[in-house]
């Protein structure tokens, strides 16, 4: 096992008397895409909120190479890229003012500035769009915003909370593509919904379902827990009580 | 550290040229600001070169209008989502606070200067006391940031922008007002020792200190404790209540 980028130790989140992430332990090393499945509700996007420092845990640690995301937050973060869900921008911007501001704030400006920010906007396919006010764009389009802004920095540490959420067929085979390719240097969380794209990009899963870790396998591993060997049938069996 | 800061307020310097907010803003500012001054002021009447009648309203036109300007700070970033995009970048919840602090003292400050023809006015009517003027100019930019910095803290603290505006401008009313000669006589025949340290928290002694033309260390120590205290208390509400 090569170099560990994330790691996750009981990582607990309630909410008043609900618990949405339930003493969840993994981590990820560098060359490793972790799919992040389960039902609406199951926990997928606090964990990574969690991970991104943005929700404090209730108890539990987590740290991104090697850094502890609450105690050395701004060193944590300066390793990760983070799509949030639903990637928020700021929508009065346009595509390079807000990539500008993004690279900026990550520590870059002249040359090595501009170079960054055509870098991402050549990655995520923007050419055409970057003088447009991100409020213009559609949801597939804004959602690769979302994905630049994460990737401009070449961070060791991706997390991306549905990023092929809203995108074309076209664009998803895209983005597919990129992560495959950016794959081998980096620590990859992804959390979907698209069963099929765990096949296509993942190298490992994992499904939560209530808070809790019900399977951590390799893509392959996951489909041999039910007898069809699909994964969507696998998928039901563990997040659905009464499933067969 | 400041570097960040100063890259947020950039941002949120260019985000108030991109809506309407800063056109409407200076202009009713103007119209407020001249029409008490002229009118209830009744600044020709007077025959007197000063800008006493200017100084005398103004507090009372930015208590209105400065929690306007303050209530979207941090109610818009979470309406939009923005804020998980903020806080998870590689930046401390007090740069956030200071950076939009910062952007807003500014255009303040712009709004604040744009009133120059009223010194024009009285420089062509008569010989008025600059120097006194000038300081004059400095307790209101104090004052502007005194407000905003309150403002600041109650958007961080509610979700809703009505209830951000009608706390602030109450809280900025009761600073101003604790230093009226009405509440300091009524607090007077209730208990002298009361009325005396309310008069020494208030601002409108400190700002008719400056509108004298004294610019006195302990005045300008005040506001920035002020200042400093209520961005502190902002800093505490981001980081405590980001995910909220």
């Amino acid at each position: 096992m090569s170099e560990t980028l994330i790691d996750i130790v009981h990582l607990t989140k309630r909410f008043g008397a609900f618990t949405a992430v339930d003493r969840v332990s993994f981590s990820v090393a560098r060359g490793e895409v972790l799919g992040f499945l389960g039902p609406n509700g199951a926990g997928k996007s606090t964990t990574m909120r969690m991970l991104a420092g943005f929700v404090r845990p209730s108890s539990g640690h987590a740290s991104i190479c090697g850094y502890d995301v609450q105690d050395e937050a701004v060193k944590a973060r300066t390793c990760l890229g983070y799509l949030p869900e639903g990637a928020p921008a700021y929508r009065d911007m346009s595509v390079s003012d807000f990539l500008r501001f993004i690279g900026r704030i990550r520590g870059f400006d002249g040359a090595e500035l501009r170079e960054r920010v055509q870098h991402a906007v050549a990655l995520t396919n923007l050419q055409d769009v970057s003088r447009l006010l991100i409020e213009t764009l559609s949801k597939g389009t804004a959602r690769r915003v979302g994905l630049a802004q994460a990737l401009l920095h070449d961070p060791d540490v991706l997390v991306l909370d549905e990023p092929t959420d809203g995108l074309d067929p076209n664009q998803k085979h895209q983005i597919r593509a990129l992560i495959r390719h950016m794959a081998p240097r980096k620590a990859i969380i992804i959390s979907t919904h698209i069963l099929e794209e765990v096949d296509a990009v993942c190298t490992r899963a994992i499904i939560l379902a209530q808070g809790q870790i019900v399977a951590d396998d390799t893509p392959l591993g996951l489909s041999r827990l039910h007898h069809t060997g699909r994964l969507e049938d696998v998928f039901r069996s563990l997040t659905v009580p009464d499933a067969a | 550290m400041m570097g960040s800061a100063v890259i947020i307020a950039r941002r949120e310097w260019a985000a108030y040229f991109a809506s309407p907010v800063a056109v409407v803003f200076i202009v009713i500012f103007l119209a407020m600001q001249g029409a008490l001054t002229f009118n209830a002021g009744h600044f020709f009447d007077r025959d007197q070169a000063d800008l006493v009648p200017f100084f005398t309203y103004l507090p009372w036109v930015l208590l209105l209008l400065i929690p306007a300007l303050t209530m979207r700070q941090w109610a818009e970033e979470r309406r939009g989502g923005s804020i998980e995009l903020l806080l998870t970048l590689p930046i401390t919840p007090w740069q956030a606070v200071l950076g939009k602090f910062l952007a807003a003292w500014a255009f303040c400050t712009l709004a604040i200067l744009l009133t120059f023809p009223f010194v024009v006015t009285v420089n062509y009517l008569g010989h008025p006391d600059n120097g006194a003027i000038a300081a004059g100019y400095v307790g209101a930019v104090l004052l502007a940031g005194g407000f905003l910095s309150i403002g600041a803290a109650l958007s961080a603290a509610t979700k809703n922008q009505v209830i951000a505006f009608v706390l602030a401008v109450a809280a900025c009313f009761l600073l101003l007002a604790a230093g009226t000669a009405t509440v300091s006589e009524l607090l007077t025949r209730l208990s002298p020792d009361l009325a005396h340290i309310v008069r020494l928290a208030s601002v409108a002694d400190r700002f008719n200190n400056f509108t004298r033309g004294v610019i006195a260390a302990r005045d300008v120590l005040y506001f920035a404790s002020v200042i400093a205290f209520f961005l502190f208390l902002a800093t505490l509400v981001v980081g405590e209540k980001r995910a909220e």
